[in-house]
């Protein structure tokens, strides 16, 4: 019986010697495995137990900073909540940091840093792998400038549409604004009242959570026309500006019996200069089609059109200028009709190209990225994204944009003692155009004694309550961008 | 560690006692589980809980009152036993403490000190009236008739989270199955201490099997089918394993046939498929253990056994530290049946491994007891009862950890649960009993000419 005991204490130290492999197997050898499961709530629980890093944004000429964001502590479970004390102004920007919805925009771009996963933040290369731990959410310090998205966002007054602003010569982005807007903090937290705020949010009519910025894409009319001046001039189809074309007018469109109108006079063999500073249709769809659908289409990618590839660090939506047409749907497309769409954001950088000399700057919202105590962690800066057109070209077209402003459509954007150009857009949009059109405006401003222009802006107002008569680029856009191009000119 | 025993006869005249040694191990025990209590509400709340003395003096209290016991009635007791059940209960306290602090409206802390209070009492009663185990020997039909009465009388209570092993009254609830394992285990080591010869070398042999008569394999399979009773009207699978292997563990020793443990384990096996597959309650727990994360799959969230999985790859090698994980997410079980979960997260593989050892020096030491005792009852006994322990630790350890299908069952002293706590004191105060018995000087040399027991070989 002895040996038998012996056997039997021997199984039984042998189930627990197994229960001690076991749990080396599920603490040790599958823990990692197991702590990163999508439904294991405890990175959500560290994620939230300590405040998240702040967005802030310029305020004043120097380096003054002030934060848009703020975190309170709920005592719930997941215990930090995001709050945004600016609510709608600067949802557009921030996006939004929920514990139910996940993150957008910067809160979704910059959710390492925010979050203090980020290994920059750590003390020690590998770090927090080692520590498991997390460091104190580090700040977000953006390139928004606070007056010029008060600005534009005031400029807009609720009614739906979208501005972008940015330092032509560096890709700063200025100002960033979508109406109408939403509350972000609305849907900060957990629990039925976010719940029932998502719904309500995401089945309004207004869309008050698409960021028309940088995520909509709408037919840009005649402020297309300036890529289209670009493309001739850069051709050589058009040697001299102020020479006549050989345009008819009305146009019939090659290949078809369709007529295109002319929405002003005097656009009969106008000149180009003459043609930009009226908005003539007839002479830049035909100027469209003698450069030729190759010309156009690399004129317009070296825009920005059709590149899907374009981060701020948030994606920006696929511009569009096709590929493949017909004559007569070319003449349509360089007048910023048919298919052709793009972002204000993208006709942002149709203004800074003639502003910055042919060369667009990349776009972009993150100045720097700093330590909880402020150290910076990293630094964007100025690169080129694409050259658009020969430097000769866009110093003819900075004078055609003035003339715009001057003595066109634009006259509505002038500022006093600043060199201001734009250009005019009112893009018909829906079947047989019946939906109420978008009102364009795109424009760059220089002040007395600076070197180059240090704004670019581009507005789009959608507003169909409006009649179609007071529906233009020069009645309804092109007062919200003098107001921004002042806000940016008066904080250098 | 104590200096090693010469466990097999003939026993040396004198043993030291070793009383002293209990005592000073009782007071790390009881250190260690007050330090615990005060961690854990430091971490929480970054002060030292205000009942901190309070704790540690009712525990120390119990753990002297049971020495004291131990030292008057059972004097040359292990000294081991004692201070191990202390300090796991110690250690179990401090974790539900722990829990109750993220669960405001559901506290059970207090109720199991009153548990434990009452276990600890029962210990002292059982260590000074049972003056001989022996003695349990005449009880063993009554045992196991009213540990039958104990298991049925659930099935006409409503059930709780799918299992029926509850009777309730007033306010009061506990689970007599809980001790019927005692009950059982005696009835056993008294049966089978009895038809030992018959068992092993009684019957006819089929082929190389040696069967046993009619006669002895009547209670046998009657006991077999009581567990798959069990299994089936109470749904308590856990329960069920642990008679079976409990009664083929004690088979085993009794006849030292391998043949058994094949019976019993092909038996266990037709049983548990056939149970498995038209009884729904279990099919889902195996389901539940071949794939702990199916319901993250389908979308309906982390099953209890995958969150408990979640809290012990959190603890890693070292652990959160006390209060400072988050095993709470693990749900309504997490102060009962998983338990270790929560030592598994914030004391980390170290913690587990020191509470697997704890529970294993136990088990050892119940064997050593039973390998040291001179009457095939008590030698049957002390295996069964140290078998149970470890089989409870295996069954629920193994459950909460992905090892085998999770069944419902305590975490002996560490878990919350006032039958069990009480049933696993009285199964500590019967190896003390036994333990007294085994290390106890024998009267008189070893005679000669009487045919002393088989001395085995060391190995």
């Amino acid at each position: 019986m002895i040996r038998y005991i012996r056997r039997a204490a021997a199984f039984c130290l042998l189930l627990l010697a197994a229960l001690l492999v076991n749990a080396a197997r599920v603490q040790v050898f599958e823990a990692d495995e197991l702590t990163s499961n999508s439904a294991n709530r405890r990175n959500t629980i560290a994620r939230y137990d300590q405040p998240r890093g702040n967005i802030l944004v310029h305020t004043g000429s120097a380096d003054a900073t002030a934060t848009v964001t703020g975190s309170k502590d709920t005592g719930e479970q997941l215990a930090w909540e995001r709050t945004y004390p600016h609510g709608p102004l600067y949802a557009p920007v921030t996006g939004y940091a929920s514990q139910t919805y996940g993150t957008t925009l910067i809160e979704n771009a910059e959710d390492d840093v925010l979050s203090g996963t980020d290994s920059l933040l750590a003390p020690l290369p590998l770090w927090n792998d080692l520590t498991r731990g997390r460091q104190p959410g580090g700040d977000v310090v953006t390139t928004v400038r606070d007056a010029v998205q008060r600005a534009a966002y005031e400029g807009l007054a609720g009614r739906k549409g979208a501005v972008a602003a940015m330092d032509p010569s560096t890709g700063e982005i200025l100002a960033l604004v979508s109406s109408p807007s939403y509350d972000p903090e609305q849907i900060s937290g957990t629990g039925s009242a976010v719940t029932s705020a998502w719904a309500r949010l995401n089945a309004s009519a207004s869309l008050p959570m698409l960021n028309r910025a940088i995520r909509q894409t709408y037919p840009p009319g005649s402020a297309f026309k300036i890529v289209t001046a670009a493309a001739a001039l850069d051709a050589g189809v058009v040697d001299d500006p102020d020479e006549e074309t050989d345009t008819p007018s009305p146009y019939v469109l090659p290949g078809t019996s369709t007529v295109l109108p002319n929405e002003s006079s005097g656009c009969e063999k106008a000149s180009l200069a003459e043609a930009i500073r009226v908005s003539c249709n007839t002479v830049m769809a035909h100027l469209g089609v003698r450069v030729g659908l190759d010309g156009m289409v690399e004129a317009a990618e070296n825009f920005g059109f059709n590149d899907a590839g374009l981060r701020i660090p948030s994606g920006v939506a696929k511009s569009n200028f096709d590929t493949e047409m017909s004559d007569d749907q070319l003449a349509q497309s360089s007048i910023g009709q048919f298919d052709t769409t793009a972002t204000p954001l993208q006709m942002a950088m149709v203004a800074a190209a003639v502003a910055n000399d042919g060369e667009i700057a990349h776009p972009r919202l993150v100045d720097r990225t700093t330590k909880h105590d402020g150290d910076t962690v990293s630094q964007t800066s100025t690169r080129s994204y694409r050259r658009a057109m020969s430097p000769s070209t866009a110093v003819q077209l900075r004078r055609m944009m003035v003339d715009v402003v001057e003595n066109g459509t634009g006259t509505n954007a002038a500022i006093g003692g600043v060199t201001v150009g734009g250009k005019t857009g009112t893009a018909q949009h829906g079947v047989d155009n019946t939906g109420a059109p978008y009102a364009w405006f795109i424009s760059w401003a220089q002040s007395e004694g600076s070197a180059r222009p240090e704004v670019a802006v581009a507005v789009v107002v959608e507003d169909a309550a409006a009649d179609r008569a007071d529906i233009s680029g020069g009645g309804s856009a092109a007062p919200i961008a003098r107001a921004v191009m002042e806000a940016a000119l008066s904080q250098g | 560690m104590t200096a090693p025993t010469v466990d097999s006869p003939p026993p040396p005249l004198r043993l030291p006692k070793r009383r002293g040694v209990e005592l000073s191990l009782l007071v790390g025990a009881v250190l260690i589980s007050v330090y615990g209590y005060a961690a854990v509400g430091l971490a929480h709340d970054d002060t030292v809980p205000p009942d901190v003395a309070r704790y540690g003096g009712g525990l120390g209290l119990l753990a002297l009152v049971a020495h004291l016991a131990v030292r008057f009635r059972a004097p040359y007791a292990d000294p081991l036993l004692l201070p191990i059940a202390v300090l796991l209960n110690g250690l179990g306290l401090v974790l539900i403490y722990r829990l109750d602090l993220e669960t405001p409206s559901d506290t059970a802390a207090p109720t199991q000190l009153i548990w434990s209070t009452l276990g600890v009492a029962l210990f002292i009663v059982v260590v000074l009236l049972l003056r001989d185990h022996r003695v349990l020997q005449r009880y063993a039909y009554l045992s196991v008739a009213t540990a039958l009465v104990l298991m049925i009388v659930p099935i006409f209570f409503p059930a709780v989270n799918g299992a029926r092993i509850w009777i309730r009254v007033g306010g009061f609830s506990f689970q007599p199955g809980e001790f019927a394992k005692i009950l059982l285990a005696v009835f056993f080591a008294a049966y089978l201490a009895a038809n030992r010869n018959a068992l092993a070398y009684s019957g006819r042999t089929v082929w190389k099997l040696q069967l046993p008569t009619g006669r002895v394999l009547g209670p046998i399979v009657a006991i077999w089918l009581l567990s798959v009773g069990v299994l089936v009207l109470e749904r308590d699978l856990g329960t069920s394993l642990l008679f079976f292997g409990l009664f083929v563990i004690l088979l085993y020793v009794a006849t030292g046939r391998i043949g058994w443990i094949a019976v019993g384990l092909l038996l266990a096996a037709v049983g548990a498929f056939v149970v498995g597959s038209f009884e729904p309650h279990v099919h889902s727990r195996v389901q539940d253990w071949l794939d702990p994360f199916a319901t993250i799959d389908a979308g309906q969230g982390p099953s209890q056994l995958a969150q408990s999985l979640f809290a012990f790859a959190e603890g890693g090698m070292l652990g959160t530290g006390l209060g400072l994980g988050h095993s709470v997410l693990i749900g309504f079980a997490a102060k009962s049946d998983f338990i270790l979960a929560t030592a598994g997260e914030e004391l980390g593989l170290a913690g587990l491994t020191a509470i697997f050892l704890l529970y294993a020096l136990m088990v050892a030491r119940g064997y050593r007891a039973g390998l040291a005792l001179r009457d095939p009852f008590g030698q049957l006994l002390a295996v069964g009862l140290a078998s149970i322990l470890a089989l409870q630790v295996f069954v629920i350890a193994g459950g909460v950890m992905g090892l085998i299908p999770l069944t419902g069952m305590a975490m002996p002293f560490l878990a919350q649960g006032g039958s069990s706590v009480v049933t696993n004191w009285i199964i500590v105060a019967l190896l003390i009993r036994l333990s007294d018995q085994a290390r106890r000087p024998r009267p008189g040399q070893p005679e000669t000419g009487v045919i002393a027991p088989i001395v085995e070989d060391e190995q």
